[in-house]
């Protein structure tokens, strides 16, 4: 359902700050595929998910979603096949507004934006209960801004809102690393039950390699701009983070994963 | 100084700071809705009342005038979004272009004078300094701009509150979110501009009536006014709670006090001449002083951190 070809893109070109993100990256996703994402800093892993999401066009190569060439369509324009939640809590909602406001902007992706009234009663009912499903308390809280929630809340909200319309493509770009370990788990664990309920095709990237192994039908590792290993079905289920830090080290010629990856 | 003098004086400051509630009304949505300063008002504010004026002289009736006058605010707003947009430049260089240009069209719409008198007599105006006291109450300028406020008012309410008003809201709280969310936050952004500078033309129409002329230079320093009147709004309303509509209400409320200062000042015995200076200086003190007072409460602190040790 999603076809990445040749990608390629390259920031700052003819600079002294030149760098290759992408370099040749080849991806194909099958309907309902949950792959996770590892790979070592500057690997091309959130340029993989910003070429998919429009953020900027890649120099070449193109990309199809559902056998569609959206290579040149803007970032708006593509948003109504794709859901999205960020690394910065900050990133994926609208802080001046209310969580209910937020919500129904996010139910309308894809949509031309009407002079109809922007948030009506029925949605409201619908939202609680999707709410509900957080387990965050944020139900009895419509309207609220969603400046004054925490990050661990926003994310959860960002979750929700990248999925209340249901996406084609759900793309999550190390959405639990900026929270405290309890919190992340609980995101996570929102996120497996929500891309269980509608399956939804996602892609998931992490440093956590445990979590990799964990949640998911697939995982590819990525070094410099391109994909050096996938792995999927049984062979996936069977892993251990010390099977992908070997993997690691055998591709990438020794120089090894920051300590951010080893700790986690 | 005699105090009967600013008493008299006070009917006309409130006029005067209702009609430029308007004007800064239309600076909220791009201060602050958008999060963009747009300079082009600087032009806009003569733009309207020249077109306003030029037109009531030609014949045709008020209404059609502030209409004609709204569309040319709307399109100035055009051109400064798609230079913003479209060109990629700065959102204020954007606008100072706008403003720099508008000043040639001004002169060209006052068919080559700096201003362009319309008699109170000749004319029916909507509005007029001569239409604050001893007429018919329903005729009274402060009334009639006060119910254009209002109506104006409701109108932006109900649009904030449609898709498309959100999805403004949004564009000017979080581009990126927008963006992710499929909003085409270019076209919001000129849309946005192109309201904002369209009621400020309707205001400047509305203040060149009230004058009786249009003048090239009634939008000097348009855009600091406006500002002043959303910051003293917010700073002397900003801990009641409210909603959308009244914190637009405290805009125009912000603009009115500001206008009462300044008659209080020229009591005082500045010119008018000085009017430029103070506004500045004003707007430039309300600026600073949530940055100051970070500052001092820092300082505060370390001091504290001192005695302990």
């Amino acid at each position: 359902m999603l076809e990445l070809k040749g990608l390629k893109k390259t920031f700052n070109a003819g600079t002294v700050n030149e760098k290759t993100a992408l370099n040749g990256l080849n991806l194909r996703l099958e309907e309902g595929d949950f792959v996770t994402v590892i790979g070592g800093n500057g690997a091309g892993k959130s340029t993989m998910l910003n070429a998919i999401a429009g953020t900027w066009f890649v120099d070449e190569g193109s990309i199809h979603i559902d056998n569609l060439d959206v290579t040149k369509l803007s970032e708006h324009k593509r948003a109504q096949y794709l859901g999205r939640v960020f690394q910065d809590p900050m990133t994926g909602t609208a802080a001046s507004m209310q969580i209910e406001e937020n919500l129904a902007l996010a139910a309308r992706r894809g949509q031309p934006r009407t002079l109809r009234i922007g948030i009506n009663n029925k949605e409201r009912a619908f939202y609680k209960e999707q709410l509900r499903i957080l387990d965050l308390g944020l139900e009895d809280r419509l309207t609220t801004g969603v400046g004054l929630l925490s990050g661990g809340q926003r994310q959860a909200l960002t979750l929700l809102m990248a999925t209340l319309k249901k996406p084609r493509l759900l793309l999550l770009d190390e959405h639990t690393a900026a929270l405290d370990p309890k919190t992340a788990a609980k995101v996570l664990d929102a996120t497996d039950r929500i891309v269980k309920k509608d399956n939804l095709t996602t892609i998931m990237i992490t440093h956590n390699m445990k979590d990799a192994i964990a949640h998911g039908n697939r995982l590819v590792m990525m070094h410099e701009g391109r994909i050096i290993y996938d792995v999927s079905g049984e062979e996936k289920k069977s892993l251990t983070v010390a099977d992908l830090l070997h993997k690691f080290e055998e591709v990438s010629g020794g120089e090894f994963a920051n300590d951010r990856m080893i700790l986690s | 100084m005699n105090i009967g003098v600013l008493v008299n004086a006070l009917p006309g400051a409130c006029a005067q700071g209702l009609i430029w509630g308007i004007m800064a009304i239309g600076v909220y949505l791009t201060y602050r809705i958008l999060d963009l300063a747009d300079l082009t008002v600087d032009g806009t504010m003569c733009t309207g009342g020249a077109v306003c004026i030029m037109m009531m002289l030609k014949g045709y009736s008020v209404w059609m005038a502030l209409l004609v006058a709204f569309l040319a605010g709307m399109l100035a707003g055009l051109v400064t979004g798609l230079l913003h947009t479209f060109f990629g430049i700065p959102a204020i260089l954007a606008g100072i272009l706008t403003q720099l240009g508008l000043y040639s069209v001004n002169l060209r719409i006052l068919g080559s004078k700096s201003n362009q008198a319309i008699n109170v007599d000749k004319y029916d105006l909507l509005i007029s300094l001569r239409y604050i006291k001893d007429v018919p109450f329903w005729k009274n300028t402060i009334l009639v701009v006060a119910v254009i406020t209002i109506i104006l008012i409701a109108l932006l309410y109900w649009f904030f509150g449609t898709e498309l008003g959100c999805s403004i809201r949004a564009t000017g709280s979080n581009a990126n979110m927008s963006k992710a969310q499929g909003i085409n936050t270019d076209f919001n952004k000129v849309l946005g501009l192109m309201i904002s500078n369209g009621i400020v033309a309707f205001s400047s129409g509305l203040y060149a009536q009230y004058q009786g002329f249009a003048d090239v230079n009634a939008g000097r320093g348009a855009i600091v006014i406006g500002l002043a009147a959303v910051i003293i709004g917010q700073v002397v309303f900003g801990r009641i709670h409210a909603n959308f509509a009244f914190k637009l209400l405290f805009v125009s409320a912000g603009a009115i006090i500001y206008y009462l200062v300044l008659q209080v000042v020229m009591w005082f015995g500045l010119n008018s001449n000085d009017l430029k200076l103070i506004s500045a200086l004003v707007v430039a003190v309300f600026l600073a002083l949530p940055h100051l007072k970070d500052k001092y409460s820092a300082r505060r602190i370390k001091k504290g951190g001192e005695s302990h040790a």
